[in-house]
Protein backbone atom coordinates (compact mmCIF):
# COMPACT_ATOMS: atom_id res chain seq x y z
CA UNK A 1 0.00 0.00 0.00
CA UNK A 2 1.02 3.56 -0.54
CA UNK A 3 1.10 4.27 3.16
CA UNK A 4 4.30 2.29 3.45
CA UNK A 5 6.15 4.44 0.96
CA UNK A 6 7.92 7.23 2.78
CA UNK A 7 8.07 10.59 1.05
CA UNK A 8 11.66 10.91 2.16
CA UNK A 9 12.65 8.68 -0.75
CA UNK A 10 11.89 11.62 -3.04
CA UNK A 11 14.22 13.90 -1.21
CA UNK A 12 15.37 15.09 2.07
CA UNK A 13 13.68 16.71 4.89
CA UNK A 14 12.39 19.66 2.85
CA UNK A 15 9.17 18.01 1.71
CA UNK A 16 8.74 16.44 5.14
CA UNK A 17 9.12 19.78 6.82
CA UNK A 18 6.74 21.56 4.45
CA UNK A 19 4.23 18.78 5.00
CA UNK A 20 4.64 19.01 8.76
CA UNK A 21 4.04 22.75 8.67
CA UNK A 22 1.00 22.56 6.39
CA UNK A 23 -0.56 19.40 7.68
CA UNK A 24 0.22 19.43 11.40
CA UNK A 25 0.81 23.05 12.32
CA UNK A 26 -1.60 24.90 10.06
CA UNK A 27 -4.41 22.50 9.20
CA UNK A 28 -4.09 20.32 12.31
CA UNK A 29 -3.80 23.38 14.53
CA UNK A 30 -6.85 24.98 12.95
CA UNK A 31 -8.99 21.88 13.40
CA UNK A 32 -7.71 21.40 16.97
CA UNK A 33 -8.88 24.90 17.80
CA UNK A 34 -12.18 24.17 16.08
CA UNK A 35 -12.53 20.92 18.03
CA UNK A 36 -11.81 22.76 21.29
CA UNK A 37 -14.33 25.48 20.50
CA UNK A 38 -17.13 23.22 19.30
CA UNK A 39 -16.49 20.14 21.39
CA UNK A 40 -16.62 17.98 18.26
CA UNK A 41 -13.96 15.45 19.07
CA UNK A 42 -13.47 13.87 15.65
CA UNK A 43 -11.96 17.15 14.44
CA UNK A 44 -9.00 16.55 16.73
CA UNK A 45 -8.06 13.09 15.43
CA UNK A 46 -5.17 13.20 12.94
CA UNK A 47 -6.88 10.54 10.82
CA UNK A 48 -10.03 12.63 10.42
CA UNK A 49 -8.00 15.78 9.99
CA UNK A 50 -6.42 14.21 6.93
CA UNK A 51 -9.81 13.02 5.71
CA UNK A 52 -11.23 16.54 6.02
CA UNK A 53 -8.21 17.95 4.22
CA UNK A 54 -8.84 15.52 1.37
CA UNK A 55 -12.53 16.48 1.43
CA UNK A 56 -11.71 20.17 1.12
CA UNK A 57 -9.19 19.57 -1.68
CA UNK A 58 -11.64 17.43 -3.66
CA UNK A 59 -14.39 20.01 -3.20
CA UNK A 60 -12.09 22.73 -4.51
CA UNK A 61 -10.68 21.11 -7.64
CA UNK A 62 -13.58 18.89 -8.69
CA UNK A 63 -16.09 21.68 -9.38
CA UNK A 64 -13.32 24.02 -10.55
CA UNK A 65 -12.40 21.76 -13.46
CA UNK A 66 -15.89 20.29 -13.72
CA UNK A 67 -17.41 23.71 -14.48
CA UNK A 68 -15.55 23.74 -17.79
CA UNK A 69 -16.32 20.10 -18.58
CA UNK A 70 -20.05 20.24 -17.82
CA UNK A 71 -20.61 23.29 -20.00
CA UNK A 72 -18.82 21.62 -22.89
CA UNK A 73 -21.00 18.56 -22.45
CA UNK A 74 -17.89 16.56 -21.65
CA UNK A 75 -18.96 15.49 -18.19
CA UNK A 76 -18.30 11.84 -18.93
CA UNK A 77 -14.61 12.40 -19.63
CA UNK A 78 -14.12 12.36 -15.85
CA UNK A 79 -15.55 8.87 -15.64
CA UNK A 80 -13.39 7.69 -18.52
CA UNK A 81 -10.21 9.05 -16.98
CA UNK A 82 -11.12 7.56 -13.62
CA UNK A 83 -11.22 4.14 -15.21
CA UNK A 84 -7.90 4.88 -16.90
CA UNK A 85 -6.54 5.83 -13.49
CA UNK A 86 -7.77 2.48 -12.21
CA UNK A 87 -5.68 0.76 -14.88
CA UNK A 88 -2.79 2.91 -13.66
CA UNK A 89 -3.31 1.85 -10.04
CA UNK A 90 -3.50 -1.78 -11.13
CA UNK A 91 -0.29 -1.36 -13.14
CA UNK A 92 1.42 0.18 -10.13
CA UNK A 93 0.32 -2.57 -7.77
CA UNK A 94 1.25 -5.19 -10.39
CA UNK A 95 4.75 -3.78 -10.83
CA UNK A 96 5.16 -3.60 -7.06
CA UNK A 97 4.02 -7.18 -6.57
CA UNK A 98 5.92 -8.75 -9.46
CA UNK A 99 9.18 -6.80 -9.48
CA UNK A 100 9.39 -5.99 -5.79
CA UNK A 101 9.92 -2.28 -6.36
CA UNK A 102 8.25 0.60 -4.60
CA UNK A 103 6.29 2.62 -7.16
CA UNK A 104 3.42 4.58 -5.61
CA UNK A 105 0.19 3.46 -7.35
CA UNK A 106 -0.97 7.08 -7.32
CA UNK A 107 2.01 8.01 -9.50
CA UNK A 108 1.29 5.29 -12.06
CA UNK A 109 -2.41 6.26 -11.94
CA UNK A 110 -1.51 9.86 -12.70
CA UNK A 111 0.72 8.92 -15.64
CA UNK A 112 -1.81 6.51 -17.17
CA UNK A 113 -4.75 8.89 -16.67
CA UNK A 114 -2.84 11.82 -18.19
CA UNK A 115 -1.88 9.69 -21.19
CA UNK A 116 -5.49 8.53 -21.54
CA UNK A 117 -6.58 12.18 -21.41
CA UNK A 118 -4.35 12.98 -24.37
CA UNK A 119 -5.54 9.88 -26.25
CA UNK A 120 -9.18 10.83 -25.67
CA UNK A 121 -8.55 14.40 -26.79
CA UNK A 122 -6.78 13.20 -29.94
CA UNK A 123 -9.62 10.79 -30.71
CA UNK A 124 -12.14 13.57 -30.22
CA UNK A 125 -10.13 15.91 -32.47
CA UNK A 126 -10.02 13.36 -35.26
CA UNK A 127 -13.39 11.68 -34.87
CA UNK A 128 -15.22 14.95 -34.24
CA UNK A 129 -18.78 14.19 -33.32
CA UNK A 130 -18.13 10.64 -32.11
CA UNK A 131 -17.15 11.73 -28.64
CA UNK A 132 -19.27 9.14 -26.90
CA UNK A 133 -17.70 6.32 -28.85
CA UNK A 134 -14.14 7.49 -28.15
CA UNK A 135 -14.88 7.82 -24.46
CA UNK A 136 -16.55 4.42 -24.26
CA UNK A 137 -13.59 2.73 -25.96
CA UNK A 138 -11.01 4.29 -23.65
CA UNK A 139 -13.21 3.72 -20.56
CA UNK A 140 -13.87 0.03 -21.10
CA UNK A 141 -10.43 -0.58 -22.60
CA UNK A 142 -8.59 0.75 -19.58
CA UNK A 143 -10.86 -1.03 -17.13
CA UNK A 144 -10.17 -4.23 -19.08
CA UNK A 145 -6.41 -3.71 -18.80
CA UNK A 146 -6.82 -3.03 -15.07
CA UNK A 147 -8.81 -6.19 -14.45
CA UNK A 148 -6.33 -8.31 -16.42
CA UNK A 149 -3.38 -6.91 -14.47
CA UNK A 150 -5.08 -7.59 -11.13
CA UNK A 151 -5.82 -11.20 -11.90
CA UNK A 152 -2.42 -11.74 -13.51
CA UNK A 153 -0.71 -11.15 -10.16
CA UNK A 154 -2.50 -14.14 -8.57
CA UNK A 155 -5.15 -12.20 -6.77
CA UNK A 156 -2.68 -10.93 -4.21
CA UNK A 157 -3.38 -7.29 -5.07
CA UNK A 158 -7.13 -7.69 -5.33
CA UNK A 159 -7.39 -6.73 -1.68
CA UNK A 160 -5.63 -3.41 -2.19
CA UNK A 161 -7.68 -2.54 -5.24
CA UNK A 162 -10.98 -2.43 -3.37
CA UNK A 163 -9.99 0.74 -1.57
CA UNK A 164 -9.35 2.41 -4.91
CA UNK A 165 -12.57 1.15 -6.50
CA UNK A 166 -14.89 2.36 -3.77
CA UNK A 167 -12.75 4.91 -2.02
CA UNK A 168 -11.79 4.93 1.58
CA UNK A 169 -10.77 7.45 4.18
CA UNK A 170 -8.06 5.00 5.23
CA UNK A 171 -6.13 5.50 1.98
CA UNK A 172 -5.50 9.13 2.91
CA UNK A 173 -2.11 8.56 4.47
CA UNK A 174 0.16 11.45 5.34
CA UNK A 175 1.99 11.05 2.06
CA UNK A 176 -1.23 10.88 0.07
CA UNK A 177 -2.59 13.96 1.83
CA UNK A 178 0.59 15.75 0.79
CA UNK A 179 0.23 14.57 -2.81
CA UNK A 180 -3.41 15.69 -2.86
CA UNK A 181 -2.45 19.08 -1.48
CA UNK A 182 0.20 19.48 -4.18
CA UNK A 183 -2.24 18.40 -6.90
CA UNK A 184 -4.84 20.87 -5.64
CA UNK A 185 -2.33 23.70 -5.70
CA UNK A 186 -1.20 22.73 -9.20
CA UNK A 187 -4.75 22.53 -10.58
CA UNK A 188 -5.75 25.78 -8.87
CA UNK A 189 -2.78 27.65 -10.30
CA UNK A 190 -3.24 26.18 -13.78
CA UNK A 191 -6.94 27.04 -13.97
CA UNK A 192 -6.24 30.48 -12.51
CA UNK A 193 -3.57 31.18 -15.12
CA UNK A 194 -5.50 29.78 -18.09
CA UNK A 195 -8.93 30.97 -16.93
CA UNK A 196 -9.61 33.29 -19.87
CA UNK A 197 -8.70 30.97 -22.75
CA UNK A 198 -10.53 28.12 -20.97
CA UNK A 199 -13.67 30.24 -20.60
CA UNK A 200 -13.53 31.39 -24.22
CA UNK A 201 -13.02 27.88 -25.57
CA UNK A 202 -15.77 26.50 -23.33
CA UNK A 203 -18.27 29.15 -24.35
CA UNK A 204 -17.59 29.39 -28.07
CA UNK A 205 -14.94 27.14 -29.54
CA UNK A 206 -15.25 28.47 -33.10
CA UNK A 207 -15.21 32.07 -31.89
CA UNK A 208 -12.10 31.29 -29.84
CA UNK A 209 -10.36 29.84 -32.88
CA UNK A 210 -11.35 32.88 -34.93
CA UNK A 211 -9.90 35.05 -32.16
CA UNK A 212 -6.56 33.27 -32.58
CA UNK A 213 -6.70 31.16 -29.41
CA UNK A 214 -4.96 27.79 -29.67
CA UNK A 215 -8.06 25.71 -28.94
CA UNK A 216 -6.31 22.33 -29.16
CA UNK A 217 -3.76 23.35 -26.55
CA UNK A 218 -6.42 24.36 -24.03
CA UNK A 219 -8.53 21.30 -24.73
CA UNK A 220 -5.50 19.17 -23.91
CA UNK A 221 -4.77 21.21 -20.81
CA UNK A 222 -8.34 20.72 -19.60
CA UNK A 223 -8.17 16.96 -20.25
CA UNK A 224 -4.87 16.59 -18.36
CA UNK A 225 -6.16 18.72 -15.46
CA UNK A 226 -9.19 16.44 -15.33
CA UNK A 227 -6.84 13.47 -15.07
CA UNK A 228 -5.01 15.12 -12.15
CA UNK A 229 -8.29 15.89 -10.35
CA UNK A 230 -9.61 12.39 -10.87
CA UNK A 231 -6.46 10.75 -9.51
CA UNK A 232 -6.40 13.09 -6.53
CA UNK A 233 -10.06 12.64 -5.68
CA UNK A 234 -10.04 8.90 -6.36
CA UNK A 235 -8.57 8.12 -2.93
CA UNK A 236 -11.66 9.02 -0.99
CA UNK A 237 -14.26 8.95 -3.77
CA UNK A 238 -13.33 5.71 -5.46
CA UNK A 239 -12.85 5.14 -9.20
CA UNK A 240 -16.50 4.46 -9.83
CA UNK A 241 -17.85 7.57 -8.13
CA UNK A 242 -15.11 10.14 -8.62
CA UNK A 243 -16.72 11.72 -11.71
CA UNK A 244 -19.64 12.79 -9.51
CA UNK A 245 -17.53 15.54 -7.96
CA UNK A 246 -16.89 17.00 -11.42
CA UNK A 247 -20.57 17.11 -12.27
CA UNK A 248 -23.03 17.26 -9.35
CA UNK A 249 -21.76 20.40 -7.57
CA UNK A 250 -21.67 22.17 -10.96
CA UNK A 251 -25.25 21.13 -11.65
CA UNK A 252 -26.24 22.34 -8.18
CA UNK A 253 -24.72 25.76 -8.96
CA UNK A 254 -26.45 26.11 -12.32
CA UNK A 255 -29.11 28.60 -11.10
CA UNK A 256 -26.33 31.08 -10.27
CA UNK A 257 -25.80 33.78 -12.91
CA UNK A 258 -22.25 34.65 -13.95
CA UNK A 259 -19.60 32.04 -14.70
CA UNK A 260 -17.14 33.13 -12.00
CA UNK A 261 -19.89 33.21 -9.41
CA UNK A 262 -21.21 29.83 -10.55
CA UNK A 263 -17.74 28.31 -10.06
CA UNK A 264 -17.62 29.74 -6.53
CA UNK A 265 -21.11 28.41 -5.83
CA UNK A 266 -20.22 24.95 -7.15
CA UNK A 267 -17.15 24.85 -4.89
CA UNK A 268 -19.40 25.79 -1.97
CA UNK A 269 -21.84 23.01 -2.89
CA UNK A 270 -18.89 20.63 -3.19
CA UNK A 271 -17.57 21.62 0.25
CA UNK A 272 -20.95 21.06 1.81
CA UNK A 273 -21.22 17.62 0.20
CA UNK A 274 -17.69 16.40 0.97
CA UNK A 275 -17.44 17.67 4.55
CA UNK A 276 -20.93 16.41 5.45
CA UNK A 277 -20.26 13.19 3.54
CA UNK A 278 -16.96 12.46 5.30
CA UNK A 279 -18.56 13.14 8.69
CA UNK A 280 -21.55 10.89 8.01
CA UNK A 281 -19.28 8.22 6.59
CA UNK A 282 -17.27 8.24 9.83
CA UNK A 283 -20.32 8.24 12.13
CA UNK A 284 -22.10 5.39 10.40
CA UNK A 285 -18.96 3.59 9.22
CA UNK A 286 -20.05 3.45 5.56
CA UNK A 287 -18.19 4.14 2.30
CA UNK A 288 -16.98 7.72 2.05
CA UNK A 289 -17.39 8.08 -1.71
CA UNK A 290 -20.98 6.90 -1.73
CA UNK A 291 -21.92 9.08 1.23
CA UNK A 292 -20.40 12.14 -0.42
CA UNK A 293 -22.23 11.49 -3.71
CA UNK A 294 -25.58 10.98 -1.97
CA UNK A 295 -25.05 14.19 0.02
CA UNK A 296 -24.11 16.05 -3.17
CA UNK A 297 -27.25 14.84 -4.91
CA UNK A 298 -29.31 15.95 -1.90
CA UNK A 299 -27.73 19.42 -2.16
CA UNK A 300 -28.49 19.49 -5.89
CA UNK A 301 -32.11 18.39 -5.38
CA UNK A 302 -32.66 20.98 -2.64
CA UNK A 303 -31.18 23.80 -4.72
CA UNK A 304 -33.15 22.81 -7.84
CA UNK A 305 -36.39 22.63 -5.91
CA UNK A 306 -35.64 25.92 -4.16
CA UNK A 307 -34.87 27.78 -7.38
CA UNK A 308 -37.97 26.35 -9.07
CA UNK A 309 -40.18 27.50 -6.20
CA UNK A 310 -38.52 30.91 -6.22
CA UNK A 311 -39.03 31.28 -9.99
CA UNK A 312 -42.71 30.41 -9.59
CA UNK A 313 -43.12 32.93 -6.77
CA UNK A 314 -41.38 35.65 -8.80
CA UNK A 315 -43.57 34.93 -11.81
CA UNK A 316 -46.70 35.11 -9.65
CA UNK A 317 -45.57 38.36 -8.04
CA UNK A 318 -44.92 39.87 -11.48
CA UNK A 319 -48.37 38.87 -12.64
CA UNK A 320 -49.87 40.44 -9.51
CA UNK A 321 -47.80 43.59 -9.94
CA UNK A 322 -48.85 43.90 -13.58
CA UNK A 323 -52.49 43.44 -12.65
CA UNK A 324 -52.24 46.10 -9.94
CA UNK A 325 -50.43 48.48 -12.27
CA UNK A 326 -53.03 47.97 -14.96
CA UNK A 327 -55.82 48.66 -12.48
CA UNK A 328 -54.08 51.76 -11.14
CA UNK A 329 -53.23 53.36 -14.50
CA UNK A 330 -56.08 51.95 -16.42
CA UNK A 331 -53.44 50.77 -18.88
CA UNK A 332 -49.65 50.37 -19.04
CA UNK A 333 -47.80 47.12 -19.23
CA UNK A 334 -45.33 45.16 -17.23
CA UNK A 335 -41.87 45.05 -18.76
CA UNK A 336 -41.02 41.44 -18.43
CA UNK A 337 -39.59 40.81 -21.89
CA UNK A 338 -36.90 38.16 -21.79
CA UNK B 1 -3.49 49.98 -49.16
CA UNK B 2 -4.07 46.22 -48.86
CA UNK B 3 -7.57 44.85 -49.17
CA UNK B 4 -9.18 43.54 -45.97
CA UNK B 5 -9.81 40.18 -47.64
CA UNK B 6 -8.08 38.82 -50.72
CA UNK B 7 -9.11 35.36 -51.94
CA UNK B 8 -7.16 34.10 -54.97
CA UNK B 9 -8.14 31.00 -56.89
CA UNK B 10 -9.07 29.25 -53.66
CA UNK B 11 -10.24 25.65 -53.79
CA UNK B 12 -11.43 23.56 -50.87
CA UNK B 13 -12.87 20.05 -50.57
CA UNK B 14 -14.20 17.88 -47.77
CA UNK B 15 -12.54 14.61 -48.67
CA UNK B 16 -13.24 14.20 -52.38
CA UNK B 17 -16.28 16.47 -52.33
CA UNK B 18 -15.32 19.89 -53.69
CA UNK B 19 -17.05 22.76 -51.89
CA UNK B 20 -15.19 25.81 -53.14
CA UNK B 21 -13.79 25.83 -56.67
CA UNK B 22 -11.40 28.42 -57.97
CA UNK B 23 -12.94 31.37 -56.15
CA UNK B 24 -11.26 34.77 -56.37
CA UNK B 25 -12.71 37.66 -54.43
CA UNK B 26 -11.52 40.83 -52.74
CA UNK B 27 -13.19 42.81 -50.01
CA UNK B 28 -11.85 46.33 -49.62
CA UNK B 29 -11.61 47.97 -46.22
CA UNK B 30 -14.94 49.51 -45.28
CA UNK B 31 -16.92 47.35 -47.69
CA UNK B 32 -20.12 45.49 -46.73
CA UNK B 33 -20.14 42.23 -48.64
CA UNK B 34 -23.29 40.13 -48.78
CA UNK B 35 -22.59 36.49 -49.54
CA UNK B 36 -25.56 34.66 -51.05
CA UNK B 37 -26.13 31.25 -52.56
CA UNK B 38 -28.33 28.18 -52.21
CA UNK B 39 -28.03 25.75 -49.29
CA UNK B 40 -24.83 23.72 -49.47
CA UNK B 41 -23.24 26.21 -51.86
CA UNK B 42 -20.12 26.60 -49.71
CA UNK B 43 -20.95 30.02 -48.22
CA UNK B 44 -20.04 29.04 -44.68
CA UNK B 45 -16.89 27.26 -45.87
CA UNK B 46 -15.81 30.37 -47.78
CA UNK B 47 -16.42 32.47 -44.68
CA UNK B 48 -14.37 30.00 -42.62
CA UNK B 49 -11.55 30.26 -45.16
CA UNK B 50 -11.73 34.05 -45.01
CA UNK B 51 -11.42 34.22 -41.22
CA UNK B 52 -8.72 31.56 -41.14
CA UNK B 53 -10.65 28.68 -39.55
CA UNK B 54 -9.73 26.55 -42.57
CA UNK B 55 -6.87 26.49 -45.04
CA UNK B 56 -7.55 26.33 -48.80
CA UNK B 57 -6.37 23.16 -50.57
CA UNK B 58 -4.96 25.39 -53.27
CA UNK B 59 -4.91 29.10 -53.93
CA UNK B 60 -4.47 31.72 -51.21
CA UNK B 61 -6.67 33.55 -48.74
CA UNK B 62 -5.22 36.70 -47.21
CA UNK B 63 -6.66 38.70 -44.37
CA UNK B 64 -5.22 42.19 -43.85
CA UNK B 65 -2.34 41.17 -46.11
CA UNK B 66 -1.39 38.02 -44.19
CA UNK B 67 -2.35 34.39 -44.88
CA UNK B 68 -5.71 34.13 -43.08
CA UNK B 69 -4.97 30.82 -41.33
CA UNK B 70 -1.71 32.22 -39.88
CA UNK B 71 -3.06 35.59 -38.81
CA UNK B 72 -1.70 36.22 -35.34
CA UNK B 73 -3.90 39.23 -34.64
CA UNK B 74 -7.08 37.28 -33.89
CA UNK B 75 -8.69 40.30 -32.26
CA UNK B 76 -9.05 41.92 -35.70
CA UNK B 77 -11.79 39.44 -36.66
CA UNK B 78 -15.17 39.44 -34.98
CA UNK B 79 -17.12 36.27 -35.71
CA UNK B 80 -20.85 35.97 -35.12
CA UNK B 81 -21.91 32.35 -35.49
CA UNK B 82 -25.11 31.09 -37.06
CA UNK B 83 -26.92 29.98 -33.96
CA UNK B 84 -25.55 31.81 -30.98
CA UNK B 85 -28.29 30.30 -28.87
CA UNK B 86 -26.57 26.99 -29.45
CA UNK B 87 -23.20 28.48 -28.57
CA UNK B 88 -24.52 29.85 -25.31
CA UNK B 89 -25.96 26.52 -24.22
CA UNK B 90 -26.66 26.33 -20.54
CA UNK B 91 -23.46 28.04 -19.49
CA UNK B 92 -24.33 30.68 -16.89
CA UNK B 93 -22.21 33.45 -18.46
CA UNK B 94 -23.51 37.00 -18.33
CA UNK B 95 -23.70 39.37 -21.28
CA UNK B 96 -20.81 41.34 -19.82
CA UNK B 97 -18.68 38.20 -19.43
CA UNK B 98 -19.25 37.46 -23.13
CA UNK B 99 -18.30 40.98 -24.17
CA UNK B 100 -15.19 40.81 -21.96
CA UNK B 101 -14.08 37.83 -24.07
CA UNK B 102 -13.54 40.35 -26.85
CA UNK B 103 -10.61 41.70 -24.83
CA UNK B 104 -9.09 38.26 -24.23
CA UNK B 105 -6.99 38.21 -27.42
CA UNK B 106 -5.47 41.47 -26.15
CA UNK B 107 -4.99 40.21 -22.60
CA UNK B 108 -5.08 36.46 -22.52
CA UNK B 109 -3.21 36.25 -19.23
CA UNK B 110 -2.48 39.73 -17.91
CA UNK B 111 -4.84 41.80 -15.78
CA UNK B 112 -7.44 44.00 -17.43
CA UNK B 113 -6.54 47.66 -17.51
CA UNK B 114 -8.69 50.77 -17.68
CA UNK B 115 -8.68 50.70 -21.47
CA UNK B 116 -10.06 47.13 -21.48
CA UNK B 117 -12.89 48.01 -19.13
CA UNK B 118 -13.64 51.15 -21.13
CA UNK B 119 -13.75 49.16 -24.39
CA UNK B 120 -16.20 46.68 -22.84
CA UNK B 121 -18.43 49.43 -21.45
CA UNK B 122 -18.38 51.33 -24.76
CA UNK B 123 -19.24 48.18 -26.76
CA UNK B 124 -22.18 47.37 -24.48
CA UNK B 125 -23.37 50.95 -24.84
CA UNK B 126 -22.87 51.05 -28.61
CA UNK B 127 -25.17 48.12 -29.37
CA UNK B 128 -27.68 49.16 -26.72
CA UNK B 129 -27.39 46.29 -24.24
CA UNK B 130 -25.69 48.04 -21.31
CA UNK B 131 -28.90 47.71 -19.28
CA UNK B 132 -28.89 43.90 -19.59
CA UNK B 133 -25.14 43.42 -18.99
CA UNK B 134 -25.77 41.32 -15.86
CA UNK B 135 -28.31 39.01 -17.47
CA UNK B 136 -27.52 35.47 -18.51
CA UNK B 137 -26.80 35.28 -22.23
CA UNK B 138 -28.77 32.06 -22.57
CA UNK B 139 -31.95 33.75 -21.36
CA UNK B 140 -31.95 36.60 -23.87
CA UNK B 141 -33.96 36.86 -27.05
CA UNK B 142 -32.19 35.96 -30.30
CA UNK B 143 -31.82 39.59 -31.28
CA UNK B 144 -30.29 40.61 -27.95
CA UNK B 145 -27.92 37.67 -28.08
CA UNK B 146 -26.69 38.68 -31.53
CA UNK B 147 -26.08 42.18 -30.24
CA UNK B 148 -23.97 40.73 -27.44
CA UNK B 149 -21.83 38.92 -30.02
CA UNK B 150 -21.47 42.14 -32.02
CA UNK B 151 -20.47 43.91 -28.80
CA UNK B 152 -17.83 41.24 -28.23
CA UNK B 153 -16.35 42.04 -31.65
CA UNK B 154 -16.51 45.79 -30.95
CA UNK B 155 -14.78 45.31 -27.59
CA UNK B 156 -12.04 43.45 -29.45
CA UNK B 157 -11.73 46.51 -31.70
CA UNK B 158 -12.17 44.18 -34.66
CA UNK B 159 -11.68 45.54 -38.16
CA UNK B 160 -13.77 42.86 -39.81
CA UNK B 161 -17.13 41.45 -38.80
CA UNK B 162 -17.94 38.00 -40.19
CA UNK B 163 -21.56 36.94 -39.73
CA UNK B 164 -23.10 33.63 -40.74
CA UNK B 165 -26.88 34.01 -41.13
CA UNK B 166 -27.04 35.93 -37.88
CA UNK B 167 -30.80 36.49 -37.79
CA UNK B 168 -32.07 32.93 -38.11
CA UNK B 169 -34.80 32.60 -35.50
CA UNK B 170 -34.88 36.33 -34.75
CA UNK B 171 -38.23 38.10 -34.98
CA UNK B 172 -38.82 40.53 -37.86
CA UNK B 173 -38.67 43.72 -35.82
CA UNK B 174 -35.40 42.83 -34.07
CA UNK B 175 -34.01 41.77 -37.45
CA UNK B 176 -34.62 45.18 -38.95
CA UNK B 177 -33.00 46.86 -35.95
CA UNK B 178 -30.08 44.44 -36.18
CA UNK B 179 -29.43 45.22 -39.84
CA UNK B 180 -29.75 48.93 -39.14
CA UNK B 181 -27.02 48.48 -36.52
CA UNK B 182 -24.80 46.66 -39.03
CA UNK B 183 -25.43 49.45 -41.51
CA UNK B 184 -24.38 52.08 -38.96
CA UNK B 185 -21.24 50.16 -38.03
CA UNK B 186 -20.37 49.88 -41.71
CA UNK B 187 -20.85 53.63 -42.11
CA UNK B 188 -18.42 54.11 -39.23
CA UNK B 189 -15.79 52.14 -41.19
CA UNK B 190 -16.30 48.50 -40.13
CA UNK B 191 -15.68 45.97 -42.91
CA UNK B 192 -18.48 43.40 -42.95
CA UNK B 193 -18.88 39.99 -44.59
CA UNK B 194 -22.41 38.69 -44.15
CA UNK B 195 -23.96 35.41 -45.16
CA UNK B 196 -27.70 35.83 -45.51
CA UNK B 197 -30.32 33.66 -47.11
CA UNK B 198 -32.75 36.55 -47.47
CA UNK B 199 -31.61 38.15 -50.73
CA UNK B 200 -33.86 41.15 -50.19
CA UNK B 201 -32.03 42.02 -46.95
CA UNK B 202 -28.63 41.67 -48.60
CA UNK B 203 -29.45 43.82 -51.59
CA UNK B 204 -30.85 46.51 -49.28
CA UNK B 205 -27.91 46.73 -46.86
CA UNK B 206 -24.76 45.41 -48.55
CA UNK B 207 -22.50 47.53 -50.73
CA UNK B 208 -21.26 44.48 -52.66
CA UNK B 209 -22.80 41.12 -53.45
CA UNK B 210 -21.06 37.82 -54.06
CA UNK B 211 -23.22 34.98 -55.34
CA UNK B 212 -21.74 31.57 -54.76
CA UNK B 213 -22.49 28.01 -55.65
CA UNK B 214 -19.15 26.25 -55.37
CA UNK B 215 -17.83 28.70 -57.96
CA UNK B 216 -18.42 32.42 -57.89
CA UNK B 217 -21.37 33.37 -60.10
CA UNK B 218 -21.41 37.08 -59.46
CA UNK B 219 -19.42 39.75 -57.66
CA UNK B 220 -20.46 43.35 -57.92
CA UNK B 221 -22.84 45.96 -56.59
CA UNK B 222 -26.43 45.12 -55.59
CA UNK B 223 -28.02 47.12 -58.41
CA UNK B 224 -26.10 45.18 -61.04
CA UNK B 225 -26.84 41.92 -59.19
CA UNK B 226 -30.62 42.22 -59.44
CA UNK B 227 -30.25 42.97 -63.17
CA UNK B 228 -28.22 39.87 -64.00
CA UNK B 229 -29.35 36.27 -64.17
CA UNK B 230 -26.51 35.20 -61.82
CA UNK B 231 -29.04 34.26 -59.18
CA UNK B 232 -30.96 31.96 -61.47
CA UNK B 233 -27.71 30.46 -62.70
CA UNK B 234 -26.42 29.85 -59.17
CA UNK B 235 -29.67 28.45 -57.86
CA UNK B 236 -30.22 26.45 -61.00
CA UNK B 237 -33.85 27.50 -61.42
CA UNK B 238 -36.08 30.51 -61.43
CA UNK B 239 -35.67 32.44 -58.21
CA UNK B 240 -36.99 35.91 -57.72
CA UNK B 241 -35.67 38.61 -55.50
CA UNK B 242 -38.34 39.23 -52.94
CA UNK B 243 -39.15 42.90 -52.81
CA UNK B 244 -38.90 44.43 -49.37
CA UNK B 245 -40.94 47.51 -48.68
CA UNK B 246 -40.51 48.30 -45.05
Amino acid sequence: MTATIPLTTVDGGVIDRVLATLLDDLWGGLLDVLAGATGVEILASPFMQRAYLAAVCVALVGPLVGSFLVHREMAMIGDTLAHAAFAGVAAGLFVNAVFAVAVPPLATALVVAALAALVVQTLVDYAGAYRDTSLAIVLTGSFAVGSVLITAADGGIAVGINAYLFGSLATVSRANAGILLAMTTLVGLAVGAAYRPLVYVTFDEVGARAAGIDVTRYNRLLAVLTAVVVVGAMQIMGVILVAAMLVIPVAAASPVTGFRRSIAASVAAGLLATVAGVTLSYWYDVAAGGTIVITAIAVYATVSLGSRVRADLTARRNVDATATETLADGGGHGDRAE
Amino acid sequence: MTAAVDVREATFSYGDRPVIEDVSLTVETGEFLGLVGPNGSGKTTLLELVIGLRRPDSGTVSLFGEPAADLAAGERVGYVPQDVGEAAGGMPVTVEEVVRMGRYPHRLFRRFRGEDRRAVAAALERVGIADIADRRIGRLSGGQRQRAFIARALAAEADLLALDEPTVGVDAESREAFYDLLHELNDEGMTIVLIEHDIGVVTTHASEIACLNRALFFHGDPEAFVETDALAAAYGNAQHVVAHDH
